[in-house]
């Protein structure tokens, strides 16, 4: 009896979790040549040196340290030291803020791009060549005009998930049926109700897809930005503990963040699911 | 005596030089002095070779496209855009596939009485959707339906607005013989019943035979024109699938057919004597006798 595509799939999964946990497991067990050494020398140089252990965390610090932040998600003890939650739902909120931003600006804009052929080709130009530049070169732009780190991480946020949902918005109105429109132009729908009725409903998958394609982004983003500005954030985190050599949590930190992407992603693409219209 | 819907009156349509006729030679004239009155509860059918214009005046009537030249009344008034008066069935029956059957035809309903509350709105639908059969399907979408349930929606849109006219693109072209068929008896009930006035395009000779009242015949483009207006000597009460017994089906088939065959090309070059755009000559065939009988008017 076979079992189901989908079970074989997972079983492989599973496998291959396995096999990794076990390599990294083995890889970090062994102990290194060790030295003689003052006391005091041996506190500065650490465990590697004075007992040979390997300073790379084995998947078992790893587990028990995300015991530990699931625990306690959300303790305070002052600017260095927060919980992971804390920290995540700093991210999650700039990027929530900024995001939501560009979706209020890039949509409406991106109709008034669909629809009009001069705009169009009048605004053609300024978004060939913004839409290239890296999010994070705006950073200095932004610090030295908002004066506000947090603010200026939004707005890096803002502005790297404009863009993909612009040009997809401005695609897909340019591009909805003609046949659709006639349909609304007959029965003199106006124009309001026709872009909400006619023109939204028929572009909604082009322009979920370029929202999808923004969260994606603006995750990434939030990373590097949060590095370069400090204070709080998942990517400062990550800078933090690398400081702190703890590379135990910055592996958790890896983790954490890949699983967030993910789910904004999953959430992304649920609505695009709802969206979409079998023809 | 007549009592036109639509009179079409000397309208043109060029491509190429736009706006600017005196610009030079490089536009192209589809069709020009085209003269036709639709009157109300008639049924007239259109037939000319393919990129002669027959879909471009459809556009032109529906308010959807204007003409280079001349005008389109409708009931005396200047037409001026699309219009809740004319329905159009469009020949790639164009549903929202993100709407059911029954969101399609309320959403043209709610666009003709805009202040129907809700109840009203989904009473008028569903009964334009049981007038072509499709009754218990209304909550299936576009693309669960068969090409010929998509065109009973088209035509369930277009007669839930009452329009005064329907304007209809070669609207069973895309289907099975069947399918066609028991379409074409259903429409002609339909329009029947209703006094409906139709104005549609169709390739079939067999179809514009059993379904229309006059048949106007175009000439091949560019520079097409009306070459003549043939009027359908059946009975009224005809059925389908009793055409061919009536001498008469033949007779007016042969005649439509020898025009797609030669005289739409030749007309071109050689315009008949006295022909005038304005009143395209006028075609009454008596089976009686063996060949047509040519009556000018
Ligand atoms: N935008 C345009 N620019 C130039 N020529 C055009 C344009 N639109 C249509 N035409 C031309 O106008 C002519 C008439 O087109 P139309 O679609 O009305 O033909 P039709 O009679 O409906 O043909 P068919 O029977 O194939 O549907 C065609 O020769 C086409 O090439
Ligand atoms: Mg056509």
């Amino acid at each position: 009896m076979h079992a189901s595509l989908g079970a074989r799939a997972l079983a492989v999964s599973l496998l291959v979790l396995a096999l990794f946990l076990a390599a990294w497991h083995v890889a970090t067990q062994g102990t290194g040549p060790t030295q003689v050494m003052d006391p005091e020398y041996a506190k500065l140089m650490g465990a590697t040196a004075t007992t040979g252990k390997s300073a790379m965390p084995g998947p078992l610090d790893v587990g028990a340290t995300i015991w530990q932040h699931l625990k306690r998600p959300f303790y305070d003890n002052g600017p260095n030291d927060k919980g992971l939650g804390i920290q995540l739902a700093y991210s999650i909120g700039r990027v929530a803020l900024g995001y939501l931003l560009a979706v209020v600006v890039a949509i409406p804009l991106g109709f008034l791009i669909g629809m009009s052929p001069l705009m169009s080709r009048a605004l053609d130009p300024f978004i060939q060549i913004l839409k290239p530049v890296s999010p994070l070169a705006w950073m200095p732009l932004a610090l030295y005009t908002i004066k506000d780190s947090g603010l200026s991480a939004i707005f890096v946020i803002f502005i790297c998930s404009l863009w993909p949902m612009l040009v997809n918005t401005a695609f897909g109105v340019a591009s909805v049926r003609s046949e659709w429109l006639n349909v609304a132009r007959t029965l003199e729908v106006g124009p309001l109700r026709r872009a909400f009725t006619v023109i939204l409903p028929a572009a909604a998958p082009t322009i979920v897809t370029g929202m999808r394609i923004s969260v994606g982004i603006a995750w990434l983003v939030i990373v590097a930005a949060e590095m370069l500005v400090g204070g709080t954030g998942i990517g400062y985190f990550v800078w933090n503990e690398w400081n702190n050599l703890s590379i135990t949590n910055v592996i958790v930190a890896i983790l954490v963040i890949g699983v967030v992407g993910m789910i904004l992603d999953q959430a992304l693409a649920r609505l695009g699911r709802l969206v979409t219209f079998p023809e | 005596m007549t009592d036109p819907v639509i009179s079409i009156e000397g309208i043109a349509k060029r491509y190429g030089a736009k706006g600017h006729p005196a610009s030079g030679g490089a536009s192209t004239t589809i069709f020009e002095n085209l003269w036709l009155k639709v009157n109300r509860g008639e049924f007239v059918c259109v037939i000319g070779h393919s990129g002669c214009g027959k879909t471009t005046i459809l556009n032109i009537l529906a308010g959807l496209d204007r003409p280079s030249e001349g005008v389109v009344l409708v009931e005396g008034r200047e037409l001026a855009g699309p219009g809740l008066d004319r329905a159009v069935i469009f020949q790639g029956h164009a549903l929202l596939p993100w709407r059911t059957v029954l969101g399609n035809v309320a959403y043209a309903v709610s666009s003709r009485w805009r202040r129907a509350p809700k109840a009203e709105v989904e009473e008028r639908a569903r009964r334009a959707i049981a007038a072509v059969g499709l009754a218990g399907a209304e909550h299936k979408r576009p693309a669960e339906l068969s090409g010929g349930m998509k065109q009973r929606v088209g035509i369930a849109r277009a007669l839930a607005i009452e329009p005064k006219m329907l304007l209809m693109d070669e609207p069973f072209s895309a289907l099975d013989a069947l399918t066609r068929g028991t379409l074409q008896e259903e429409a002609r009930r339909i329009c029947r019943d209703t006094g409906q006035t139709v104005y549609m395009i169709t390739h079939d000779v067999d179809e514009a035979i059993y379904l229309a009242d006059r048949i106007v015949l175009m000439t091949n483009g560019p520079g097409a024109r009306i070459a003549e207006i043939v009027i359908n000597p059946l009975a009224a009460d005809r059925s389908r699938s009793g055409l061919h017994h009536d001498p008469a089906y033949y007779s007016l088939r042969n005649h439509l057919m020898d025009f797609l065959v030669a005289r739409s090309s030749a007309f071109r070059e050689a315009p008949p004597d006295g022909y005038d755009p304005r009143h395209p000559p006028i075609v009454t065939l008596h089976h009686s006798q063996s060949g047509a009988l040519r009556a000018m008017t």
